[in-house]
């Protein structure tokens, strides 16, 4: 790992201050992807910028119809957040899936999010269930949060400080993993609102997308066995050595229709914040 | 570039150290502090020996940074139980349920249970299995990892943590 100046600002402020003005900057949120990328030498920035003493960016609310993370939240406090198990425990479910026990005691949701990894697994929540992000500077919807391979609309000293999702009547998310990486290969999140469906496929292709013909197939009451009929979508499905596009792209079927399955099986566990105890 | 004079809390000591920005943590415990009973085996976050607690919890510690653990409490297997014993449960169980073969991921498996198994008095076998899923073990197979776990939770009928 080359050498850098370290800062660990007290504030957004602040911390906005040193990317702004600090040498090549950039943020460290819980380091798993941005450390072992310095350590092999395919990152090195001038200034690293430690978000984890800003305790504004940390912590869960439920908030109306919301829950809002910080963005410094770990994985681990998302998994074991009573109020996140009984308001969307598909969210609870994917924090706790996400790499292994250690990881999740270092590595946010914001890292994971801004990091934008094409197989990540929480931007597929964010999509699904709707998500509002607050950065340092304004809100933004996540259709226009996320722009591409690692690419989101923050600017370099605009920082993602909280996540809001949206709470379903009720959600489920299924993934195939790299047995290697524990990536997922192809991910599928389907959120259950008054409105309809909202499906979100992670991992399969160089975005995250809606998987809209699925949504609207629910909204029409289909089933699992309905669900694997339904052709994916054109999307830009990933190659490489674990799998082709193709394979990929198969997925998106197999693994939606496990989701549903998995779906209509906790329906009727979640409750809902406007339903009265 | 970036050298900080920092104290840090190890094994209950205060102990003071000059570090650049760029020190890995598990640098720092082996070569400042000589604590070579955290191994590394892959430095890529994946193998799990290098397992340290902060404030209490697991993590990989060459995927910190140095001055990342300043003022925190931090434990290595060195600190799980003093010099002269008793063991930690943990390591007693692996001893007695010959959870370990060459020793090479032993610290990190004992710091993972440590943290894991306080946290889940009744987990079950699967439980465990997930828990163990950052650490690789490649003599044991894993089988006599989990016993030794499932025994520090129940010594009784396992015969294995208070033998």
């Amino acid at each position: 790992m080359y050498d850098f100046t370290y800062l660990r600002p007290r504030s957004v402020d602040e911390a906005v201050a040193a990317l702004r003005d600090g040498f090549d900057a950039r943020p460290l949120a819980g380091g798993m992807t941005l450390l072992p990328t310095m350590k092999a030498r395919l990152s090195s920035p001038g200034t690293l910028v430690d978000l984890s003493g800003i305790a504004a960016l940390k912590g869960i609310e439920v908030a109306d119809d919301r829950i809002e993370v910080g963005a410094m939240t770990r994985h681990a406090d998302v998994a074991g957040d009573d109020r996140v198990r009984r308001t969307i425990p598909a969210l609870s479910e994917l924090a706790g899936s996400i790499g292994d026990r250690q990881v999740r005691n270092r590595g946010t949701m914001g890292g994971a999010l801004s990091n934008a990894d094409p197989s990540a697994d929480y931007p597929a929540a964010a999509l699904a269930l709707d998500a509002r992000l607050t950065t340092s500077t304004r809100t933004v919807g996540v259709e226009d949060f996320f722009l591409g391979t690692f690419t989101t609309c923050l600017e370099e000293d605009e920082l993602l400080c909280r996540i809001g999702f949206r709470i379903p009547r009720a959600a489920a998310y299924v993934k195939v993993c790299n047995p290697s990486s524990g990536y997922a290969m192809t991910g599928v999140f389907i959120a259950r609102f008054d409105a309809g469906y909202r499906v979100a496929v992670t991992g399969a292709a160089s975005r995250y997308f809606r998987h809209t013909a699925l949504e609207a197939a629910l909204d029409a009451g289909a089933d699992a066995a309905a669900a694997l009929k339904i052709d994916p979508p054109q999307q830009e499905y990933l190659s490489d050595l674990h799998a082709p596009g193709q394979y990929r792209r198969n997925l998106v079927r197999v693994v939606g229709a496990r989701a549903v399955e998995r779906l209509h099986a906790t329906q009727a566990e979640t409750p809902h914040p406007n339903d009265a105890d | 570039m970036g050298q900080h004079s920092l104290t840090f809390r190890i094994n209950g000591h205060d102990r003071q150290a000059r570090v650049a920005s760029n020190t890995l943590l598990v640098d720092l415990l082996r070569r400042d502090f000589g604590l070579t009973g955290t191994h590394v085996g892959c430095d890529t976050t994946q193998c799990g020996c290098c397992t340290v607690h902060v404030d209490g919890e697991a993590v990989k510690s060459c995927t910190m940074l140095a001055v990342q653990a300043a003022g925190r409490e931090i434990t290595t297997i060195e600190g799980l139980s003093g010099p002269d014993g008793p063991l930690h449960p943990v390591q007693e169980a692996m001893r007695a349920r010959h959870g370990l073969q060459c020793g090479f991921c032993t610290p990190g498996i004992v710091m993972l249970l440590a943290d894991f198994l306080a946290r889940h008095p009744a987990a079950d076998e699967k439980a465990i299995r997930e828990a163990l899923d950052g650490n690789l073990c490649r003599c044991t197979g894993y089988q006599h990892i989990v016993d030794a776990a499932l025994a520090v939770l129940q010594p009784s009928d396992r015969g294995g943590a208070d033998v």
